[in-house]
């Protein structure tokens, strides 16, 4: 069975500076995967070429065994594939219950109607409203996103992503920025995702890598230090190293 | 089922779903234009030149107001479409109707070639070549002097009576009525366009246009399709513009036009719909009286004003009533 989601001797370099070298990398079907490394590894990177945000410099990247490296981002989006923001990237002037729709609607294929009005396709605004209820974002449906706290907007992010269906879903940081006590429902959302889909976390916060992820690769410097199991990951004296600092810089 | 669902629906799903449906005060404008005729009979050329720049306007607020592409070479379309009608009333065409429709969709080719090449670029690079846009095309109006009669204006057009029943009066009442008509087909596609899907989803261009990208919306081509109706909107404003005076002068194509219709358009709330309707009548009799009273400076009232909403009421007029309208409510 071919993965979700795979690269292969994926670079990318901005001048003399390669912030990703070489990567291959498997997220297969369903997986819980998480990807970390110190700051700077090119964690957000590597989510940029994925998408398509950036265009590697050599290398292939395959969703369900496609080559979509020549995609651009709208087309990967529609094989299935979604990811969250590390820093909040939502429609703030719009509602809640808007910012889900839009991203129903470019699902459905009916955001390129020009003629009938957007009220009327009540099956986008009540799938939306039904995601958000799950999320517990309902009381909140018809406020503006940029009313909420910054935490609330961390689960709108959730919810545009999960209205995409994805097959394999990218959350860049998903508790970023969000006190300890509210990253709990986050988390919880995370846990009772469909087992289909194959999740990419990217993740600074190691309590929260090692309770949700059951396959870790580490990043460092734009390559690929070490692939495992969580206990391995653990375990392994060379991420120790990165992340209490030991190493001589290169 | 169904039934059961709506008597059961929130309140922010019963406001989406109403977004589109007329509200008794959308009736305004057409009461304040319809009791404009009968009020003041002698001002109808003026009235005509405002419903013909609120047209020009709404287009505008399509592109900047709802996909957020800043222009400052607008007049472009409006000009091309002045010209196309200009050319085929000169040249024995004079059918106005259909007129309309081809200086429409000139302009909306014009549109749509223009923005293929330039909606590759944001901010002050699109912003440039906008304006270098609109330049290129009225040097080129007036280097082809024998076509377009360059400085001295497109003469010796012959419009026919629309529908050949309602002929061009000397009191420019046909001319009014006519640029109403045509302002309200305008605003109904408007209207249309920005409640549909297809209209969210340019909100949502403007409001984060990375997100866009990343829900899988082809913003490139939404831009470029809005640019294209958005012009050809312009087109027939500048058509109108060209058939009503039986006359289209270079300054059709010129930069104080795209720049007048933006401030037009900011006075009056941008990304509203219906900015366009209160801030070009308040622009032009304001002109209208500043320039009687002061010939020469009246420029500088217009500016002061700009600043004044710039700074103090940023969204416009309409800006300022939603303020005002929402302190009220919250009081209560």
């Amino acid at each position: 069975m071919s993965a979700a989601l795979e690269t292969q001797g994926l670079c990318k370099s901005f001048g003399a500076l390669a912030v990703a070298s070489d990567i291959e990398f498997r997220l297969e079907q369903g997986a819980r995967h998480a990807l970390i490394g110190p700051n700077g590894a090119g964690k957000t990177t590597f989510v940029n070429l994925v998408t398509g945000v950036l265009t590697p410099s050599a290398g292939r990247i395959l969703l369900d065994g496609d080559d979509v490296t020549a995609l651009p981002q709208a087309q990967r989006v529609k094989r299935g594939l979604a990811r969250t923001f590390q820093i909040n990237t939502l429609f703030r002037g719009l509602s809640v219950l808007e910012n889900v729709c839009l991203a129903i609607g470019e699902r459905l294929g009916v955001a390129g109607d020009l003629y009938r009005p957007a009220g009327s396709r009540r099956d986008v605004v009540d799938e939306a409203y039904a995601a958000l209820e799950r999320l517990g974002l309902a009381g909140d449906a018809k406020r503006l996103v940029r009313e909420l706290s910054y935490g609330r907007q961390r689960l709108v992010e959730l919810a545009v992503a999960l209205g995409l269906k994805p097959q394999v879903l990218l959350l860049d940081e998903p508790a970023a920025g969000v006190p300890s006590s509210e990253s709990g429902i986050i988390v919880d959302i995370i846990e009772s995702l469909p087992a289909e889909i194959a999740l990419l976390i990217i993740e600074h916060d190691m309590d929260l890598v090692f309770r949700l992820a059951r396959r870790i690769t580490v990043l460092v410097q734009g390559a690929v230090l070490v692939e495992g199991a969580p206990q391995e990951i653990a375990a392994d004296p060379r991420v120790r190293e990165v992340y209490l600092g030991e190493r001589e810089p290169a | 089922m169904s039934d059961a669902l709506a008597g059961r629906a929130a309140p922010a799903v019963e406001a989406l779903l109403r977004g589109h449906r007329l509200r008794p005060w959308e009736a305004l404008p057409w009461l304040a234009a319809a009791a404009a005729f009968f009020a003041f009979p002698d001002y109808l050329a003026l009235g005509s030149q405002i419903l013909i720049n609120i047209l020009f306007a709404l287009s505008l607020d399509l592109i900047l107001g709802y996909a957020g592409i800043v222009t400052l070479g607008h007049a472009a379309f409006f000009g091309v479409g002045a010209y196309t009608a200009g050319l085929l009333a000169a040249h024995g065409w004079g059918e106005p109707l259909s007129g309309l429709v081809i200086a429409g969709l000139v302009a909306g080719l014009v549109g749509l070639v223009s923005g293929a090449i330039i909606l590759r670029t944001r901010g002050l690079t699109l912003l440039m070549l906008t304006l270098v846009i609109a330049v290129m095309l009225q040097e080129a109006a007036n280097k082809a002097g024998s076509i377009t009669g360059g400085a001295d204006g497109l003469q010796s057009m012959q419009v026919a009576p629309v529908l050949d029943l309602f002929r061009f009066d000397l009191y420019g009442r046909t001319a009014y009525l006519y640029c109403l008509a045509l302002l309200f087909l305008g605003w109904l596609a408007a209207r249309r366009i920005v409640h549909s899907p297809f209209g969210r989803s340019l909100t949502g261009i403007r409001e984060n246009e990375a997100r866009m990208h990343a829900i899988g919306s082809p913003v490139f081509r939404r831009r470029l399709t809005i640019y294209a109706i958005a012009a050809a909107l312009a087109g027939v404003a500048g058509a109108l513009l060209a058939q009503t005076t039986q006359f289209v002068a270079l300054e059709v194509l010129s930069f104080e036009r795209s720049g007048a219709v933006l401030i037009m358009l900011i006075l009056g709330g941008v990304g509203r719909l219906y900015g366009a309707f209160i801030g070009v009548p308040l622009y032009m009799i304001l002109q209208d009286r500043f320039a009687q009273a002061d010939p020469v400076y009246w420029d500088f009232w217009i500016g002061l004003l700009l600043i004044i909403v710039v700074v103090f009421a940023r969204g416009g007029v309409l800006g300022l009533a939603e303020r005002i309208a929402r302190r009220l409510s919250g009081r209560r």
